[in-house]
C-alpha cells in the first residue's frame, strides 16, 4: 500500500522506539528529534507544510513493534516510518516494511542485518553499524601491537557479532594474534568480580570490551580495585558515548581507546550550530542519542525535499545517494546498501578532576569503514538494490 | 587457569551470593507466613539501592555512608510494611495467587515513580570508606568489600536463626508458616504478624540492595535482574528454609563463578563456552534440583493450605446451553467486525491480538483453574508455536497454511517432556520447575544463531497471499480460536474436566474411586501447550517475526496476570482478563508518557474492586441476583 500524503497539509512521521525500556539513551535521542522537528516548522516546514512526530513505545518487544507500526500506518497515516534501538525490533520493523511497502528509516539499531543479510528497498540506516563501530577502532589497535588478547561482551547478538568482528579484522591484520579468554556475560548481569579475575589470570597483554551501561559501571568498577587495567591496552566500544562514560563519573578510566562522543571539544560550525540550539533549548547538553535523534529527522526532511512528496518509491530514489549536513558533517545514504555514512569518533579516555572525557580524538568518516559496493553486493539479497 | 585461580573465584561466589541470600531470605519468609508470591521484592531491592544512593550523597563521611545503608534497609521495609497495610491485607481473601496480581502492578508502578524520582541514566555509588581498596590473596588483588559482604551472609542467617528460634515472635512465624488457620484459632492477631513479617522480608530486600550501592550502579533492571535469581534461591533452598536459601545462593553463586573461571574450554576438538551458561545456569540448576527433590534441597513437603476463601463450586452447564448460544451471537457480531469497522483499519490489528491473547490466557486457564496448575512457564509452549510456525515457512519451506496448524504439534512435543515431570510436583514447586523449563527453552532458542535466529529471532513469516490482508486474517484467527474455546469449554464439561477437578480437590478421594491423576493432570497440561502453541503460531504470522521474547518469563507473566484479573473460578475469567489486559495496555500505552505506572494503577484499582477477578466479580453478582429473585418467587 502507498502511503497517502494527508491533505491537512502536514507531513506525519511515525516514530517508534523503546523509550521506557532504554531511557538512559532515548530520552536525549528523543529531545534531538523534537529540536530538529521545532528548527524545520519555525522555517516553515516541509513542501510548504508542517512536520508533526508521532512517537509510540514498543515495550521493548518486536510483536509490539509491529502492532504499533500497523497502528502509525492505518490508523494515524504517517507518510513515513522511523525509530527503533534495539536490533530485533530494527529487524522485525525492516521486515514489515518490505511487506507493507512503506519506507523505513532505521535511526539507532546496530546490528550489521539490517543493511546487509536482511536489507530490502525500503529500509535505510543511519547510525554506523555494528562492523562499522568496530572496523572504526581496529587501525588503532593494530597500532598497539600487542599479541595476546581478550575478549569480553554482553552475550547476545550485538556483543557476539562485535566480537566476531574485532577477531576476524584483527587476524587479518596481525596473523600471529592470540585470543587467550573470552567471556560472554548476560546482558545486565554481569558477575563483574569473577569476569574480571577470570581475565587477569589469562594473562592478556590487551583487552577488547563491549559491556555497556549498567554492566559497565561493574566492569570498570571491579577492574579498578582488581587492577586488571595496570599496564594493559583496553578498546573498547561505545565507552565514549556520554550515555556511557559519565555515570562512571570518578572510576573513568584512564586511556582507553574507545568510540563516542566528546560534544565539549568538536569545533565545526555544524556542530557548533546544533549544540547552541540543543543547549538553548533543553538547558542541557546532548548526548550521543541526541545526535541520532537529529539527524534521523534531518535526514526524513532532506529526503522529502528531494523527493518533492512523501511517496514511497520517490522517497527511496530520494534516499539512494541523498547528502545532508549532520552535525557530524557531510553524510550520505550509500545506494549500494542504503547505510548512511555518519561516522564517529574515535578517541582515547581521560579521567579529568572525576568525571570521564575523551582526549586525542578524530572523526573517522563512515564512507572508511565500508565495505566496497562490490563485497557489499554478495552480502545484500539481489532484490534489496532493484 | 591454575588451582589458586579457582580459590579466588570460590571466594567470588560466596560475595555475590550474600546479596541474593538476603533477598531470597526476605522472599521466602515472605512466602513462608502469607502465601504471597511476591513479584515486587525484586522492587524493595532496587528502591534499596536507589535510596542509600541518595542517602550518601547526602551524608558524606565514613558513619554516614553505613548510616545511610541501614537506614534505606528501614525505609524499605515501612515501604514494605505499607504495601501489606494498604493493599495486600485488603486481598488475602482473595482466590490462591490473587496477590501476584497486586505485586505485578506494584512492580510497574515502582519503576515508573523510580524513573520519575531518580532519572533515566544509572547512578554509581560511592566506594565505601574503610573498604575502598584491595587486599592480597594468593597473588591477586580482592576487593576489601567483597570479604565484607562474604561475612554479612552468615551474620544475618544467623541473626535470623536467632529471631526465628528464640523468640516468641519467631515462634509464631513458623507456626503461621505451618498452619495459619491454627494460629489464627489460638487468638494470635494474624493481621500484625503478616505486616510485620512483609515488612522484615521488604527490610531484608532494601538491605541487599543497598550492600550493593559500591559494586554496582542503581539502575532500572535491577527489580527483574534479581527476582528471578531470588525465587529460585527460594525454591532450590527449600520453601520456608532460610538455611537453604543460603545453601542454594551459595551453590548457584559458585557454579556461576566456576562457569566464568572455566571460559572457553577446548573439548574434543569443540570449543565451548562456558562462560555463555551463566545466562541459564540457575535455572538449569532449579530443574535438576526439582526434578530430583520436589521439595528443594531443605525443604519439606506443603502443608495443605487451609483456604480462607469460599470453596469452590463446580462448573455448570447454563440452562438449554445458554452459554453456547450467547457464544454464538458474540461470534457472529466478531464476525462482521472487519464491514463495520471499515473505517478504522487499526481495529482489526488489534482485534486480532486480542484474539490471540484470549486463546493464550485460556489455555493457561485450563490447567490454572480447573486441574490447580499454577504453570509460571506457560509462554514455552507459546514460544515453540511461534518458532514452529517461523522455522517450518522459512526453513523447512512448507506452505503457510501446512506450518500453521503443524506449529502446535511441536509445542505438544514440549509439554508431553515438561509436564511429565512438573504434573509430578504441585503448588509453587510446581510453578517453579515450569518456569525453569521455560527459562531452559528460551535460552536455547537465544543461543542457538544458525537454528532460530538467536536474539534477533527470525523475520519473513508472513501469511499466504490470500490472508495477508488484514480483515481476511482476522476472520481465520477468529474462526480458529473461537473453535479452539468451544473445544477448551467442550472438555472441561466432559468426565475427563470432572476427573481434572476432581484430582485438584482431593488427590487421595479421586485416587480412591480410580481415577489416574497425574496422568489426567499431565494430558491437561498437553492439551493445555497444544492451544498454547496454536496461540503461538497465529502471533507469529500476525507480526511477521518471532523473538525470543515470545517465550521469556514476562509472557508466561502476562498469561498469569491475564487469567487472574478476569478471575480464575470462571470460564468467561481468560477471555475478559485478556481483552481487558491487552487492550487498557494498547489504550494506555497510546495516551500516556508514564504509562508503566498509570496500567499498574489501573490493575491495582481493579483488583481493589474485584478480589474475585472481573467476570467473577460479575458472576457472584449474578449468582446473587438470581437467588434473591428465586427466594420472592
Amino acid at each position: 500500500m502507498a502511503t497517502i500524503t494527508s491533505a491537512q497539509g502536514v507531513i506525519k512521521i511515525g516514530e517508534v522506539n523503546s523509550y521506557k525500556a532504554q531511557p538512559a539513551f532515548l530520552e536525549p535521542y528523543r529531545m534531538g528529534m523534537e529540536l530538529a522537528v521545532d528548527q524545520i516548522n519555525q522555517s516553515g516546514g516541509l513542501l510548504g507544510k508542517q512536520v508533526e512526530l508521532i512517537r509510540r513505545d514498543d515495550n521493548a518487544n518486536p510483536g509490539d513493534a509491529v502492532r504499533v507500526a500497523e497502528e502509525l500506518v492505518s490508523r494515524d497515516q504517517v507518510d513515513l516510518l522511523t525509530g527503533t534501538f534495539l536490533s530485533h525490533i530494527g529487524l522485525a520493523l525492516t521486515d514489515f516494511a518490505k511487506q507493507k511497502q512503506v519506507f523505513f528509516l532505521a535511526s539507532e539499531p546496530l546490528t550489521n542485518k539490517i543493511t546487509w543479510d536482511n536489507g530490502n528497498r525500503y529500509t535505510f540506516r543511519l547510525r554506523p553499524s555494528t562492523y562499522m563501530q568496530v572496523a572504526m577502532l581496529v587501525p588503532e589497535a593494530v597500532a598497539m601491537n600487542k599479541k595476546r588478547w581478550a575478549l569480553v561482551y554482553p552475550n547476545y547478538e550485538y556483543g557476539q557479532s562485535a566480537a566476531a568482528t574485532f577477531k576476524a579484522l584483527m587476524k587479518a591484520a596481525q596473523p600471529d594474534i592470540e585470543f587467550v579468554d573470552e567471556q560472554a556475560t548476560p546482558l545486565g548481569k554481569v558477575d563483574a568480580g569473577s569476569v574480571v579475575q577470570a581475565l587477569a589470570d589469562a594473562k592478556p597483554d590487551a583487552i577488547f570490551n563491549v559491556l555497556f551501561g549498567a554492566d559497565l559501571g561493574k566492569f570498570v568498577r571491579e577492574g579498578n580495585t582488581r587492577g586488571l587495567f595496570e599496564g594493559r591496552e583496553v578498546v573498547s566500544l561505545l565507552t565514549g558515548e556520554p550515555e556511557y562514560l559519565d555515570p562512571l563519573k570518578n572510576e573513568a578510566p584512564n586511556g582507553w581507546l574507545v568510540t563516542g562522543y566528546p560534544w565539549y571539544g568538536i569545533n565545526t560550525p555544524e556542530h557548533d550550530a546544533f549544540l547552541k540550539a540543543y543547549q538553548q533549548k533543553f538547558n542541557d547538553y546532548p548526548r550521543l542519542g541526541s545526535v541520532v535523534g537529529y539527524a534521523t529527522i534531518m535526514s526524513l526532511a532532506e529526503g522529502v525535499k528531494k523527493a518533492g512528496n512523501t511517496n514511497t518509491e520517490d522517497m527511496i530514489q530520494a534516499f539512494r545517494g541523498l547528502e545532508l549536513m549532520s552535525p557530524f558533517g557531510p553524510i550520505r545514504y550509500r545506494p549500494e546498501d542504503h547505510q548512511s555514512t555518519m561516522g564517529g569518533y574515535v578517541g582515547k579516555t581521560k579521567n579529568v578532576d572525576g568525571k570521564g572525557v575523551m582526549v586525542d580524538y578524530r572523526y573517522v568518516d563512515g564512507a572508511s569503514v565500508l565495505p566496497s559496493a562490490q563485497e557489499v553486493q554478495k552480502l545484500r539479497p539481489a532484490q534489496a538494490n532493484k | 587457569m591454575d588451582f589458586s585461580g579457582f580459590l579466588v573465584q570460590l571466594l567470588n561466589g560466596l560475595a555475590s551470593a550474600s546479596s541474593l541470600f538476603l533477598v531470597a531470605a526476605g522472599l521466602s519468609l515472605i512466602f513462608g507466613v502469607t502465601r504471597i508470591v511476591n513479584f515486587a521484592h525484586g522492587s524493595f531491592y532496587m528502591v534499596g539501592v536507589y535510596i542509600a544512593y541518595t542517602l550518601v550523597s547526602i551524608w558524606s563521611g565514613a558513619l554516614g555512608f553505613w548510616v545511610s545503608l541501614l537506614l534505606a534497609a528501614l525505609v524499605v521495609g515501612v515501604l514494605g510494611a505499607l504495601t501489606e497495610i494498604f493493599l495486600l491485607r485488603r486481598i488475602y481473601k482473595a482466590p490462591e495467587l490473587f496477590q501476584l496480581l497486586a505485586t505485578f502492578a506494584l512492580v510497574l508502578v515502582i519503576k515508573d515513580a523510580t524513573l520519575w524520582i531518580w532519572g533515566p541514566e544509572e547512578l554509581l555509588g560511592p566506594r565505601a570508606p574503610g573498604l575502598s581498596g584491595a587486599v592480597e590473596i594468593l597473588g591477586r588483588r580482592f576487593p576489601a568489600y567483597d570479604l565484607f559482604l562474604v561475612a554479612v551472609g552468615p551474620v544475618v542467617l544467623g541473626l535470623l536463626w536467632l529471631l526465628l528460634t528464640r523468640t516468641r515472635w519467631g515462634v509464631l512465624v513458623r507456626a503461621a508458616s505451618h498452619d495459619r488457620g491454627m494460629v489464627a484459632a489460638l487468638g494470635v492477631n494474624q493481621a500484625w504478624l503478616f505486616t510485620a513479617v512483609f515488612a522484615l522480608g521488604a527490610f531484608l530486600a532494601g538491605l541487599g540492595g543497598a550492600l550493593q550501592l559500591p559494586r554496582e550502579p542503581a539502575n532500572l533492571e535491577m527489580d527483574l535482574h534479581i527476582i528471578g535469581a531470588a525465587f529460585v534461591v527460594v525454591v532450590v533452598g527449600g520453601m520456608g528454609s532460610i538455611p537453604g536459601a543460603y545453601v542454594a545462593a551459595l551453590i548457584i553463586a559458585e557454579i556461576k563463578a566456576i562457569c566464568i573461571w572455566l571460559g572457553v574450554v577446548d573439548i574434543a576438538g569443540v570449543e565451548v563456552s562456558f562462560s555463555k551458561l551463566t545466562l541459564v545456569v540457575e535455572f538449569l540448576v532449579m530443574a535438576l534440583v526439582l526434578v530430583l527433590r520436589p521439595w528443594g534441597l531443605f525443604g519439606r513437603p506443603q502443608p495443605l493450605s487451609r483456604h480462607t476463601s469460599h470453596a469452590e463450586e463446580p462448573f455448570r452447564l447454563g440452562k438449554g446451553n445458554q452459554a453456547l448460544l450467547w457464544g454464538l451471537l458474540l461470534f457472529l457480531i466478531l464476525l462482521a467486525l472487519p464491514w463495520y469497522s471499515s473505517e478504522s483499519p487499526y481495529t482489526v490489528v488489534l482485534a486480532i491480538d486480542l484474539l490471540i491473547a484470549a486463546l493464550f490466557a485460556t489455555s493457561l486457564h485450563f490447567i490454572m483453574g480447573p486441574a490447580g496448575l499454577h504453570s509460571f512457564g506457560h509462554a514455552a509452549y507459546f514460544g515453540l508455536g511461534a518458532y514452529a510456525a517461523a522455522i517450518l515457512l522459512t526453513k523447512v519451506s512448507l506452505p503457510m497454511e501446512v506450518s500453521l496448524l503443524l506449529a502446535p504439534l511441536v509445542a505438544v512435543i514440549g509439554a508431553i517432556v515438561f509436564g511429565w515431570f512438573a504434573v509430578r510436583l504441585s503448588g509453587v514447586y510446581l510453578a517453579m520447575l515450569t518456569l525453569a523449563f521455560a527459562q531452559i527453552a528460551w535460552a536455547i532458542v537465544y543461543q542457538w544463531d544458525s537454528f532460530t535466529g538467536g536474539s534477533n529471532g527470525l523475520i519473513g513469516v508472513w501469511p499466504a497471499a490470500w490472508l495477508s490482508a488484514k480483515p481476511a486474517y482476522y476472520v481465520m484467527t477468529l474462526v480458529l480460536v473461537a473453535a479452539s474455546l468451544w473445544a477448551l469449554r467442550r472438555m472441561l464439561f466432559a468426565p475427563f474436566g470432572y476427573a481434572m477437578r476432581a484430582g485438584r480437590d482431593s488427590f487421595v478421594r479421586a485416587d480412591a474411586i480410580g481415577i489416574d491423576v497425574k496422568r489426567v493432570h499431565w494430558v491437561a497440561f498437553i492439551i493445555a501447550g497444544a492451544f498454547a502453541g496454536l496461540a503461538g503460531s497465529l502471533f507469529a504470522f500476525s507480526k511477521g517475526s518471532v523473538s525470543p521474547e515470545s517465550l521469556f518469563v514476562t509472557k508466561s507473566v502476562d498469561g498469569l496476570v491475564m487469567v487472574l484479573l478476569g478471575g480464575v473460578q470462571t470460564l468467561a475469567g481468560p477471555i475478559v482478563g485478556a481483552v481487558s489486559f491487552t487492550w487498557l495496555h494498547d489504550m494506555v500505552a497510546r495516551n500516556t508518557e508514564y504509562w508503566r505506572a498509570v496500567l499498574g494503577g489501573v490493575i491495582l484499582l481493579l483488583v481493589l474492586l474485584f478480589p474475585q477477578g472481573i467476570a467473577g466479580y460479575f458472576r457472584i453478582a449474578f449468582d446473587r441476583v438470581r437467588r434473591v429473585k428465586g427466594a420472592s418467587s
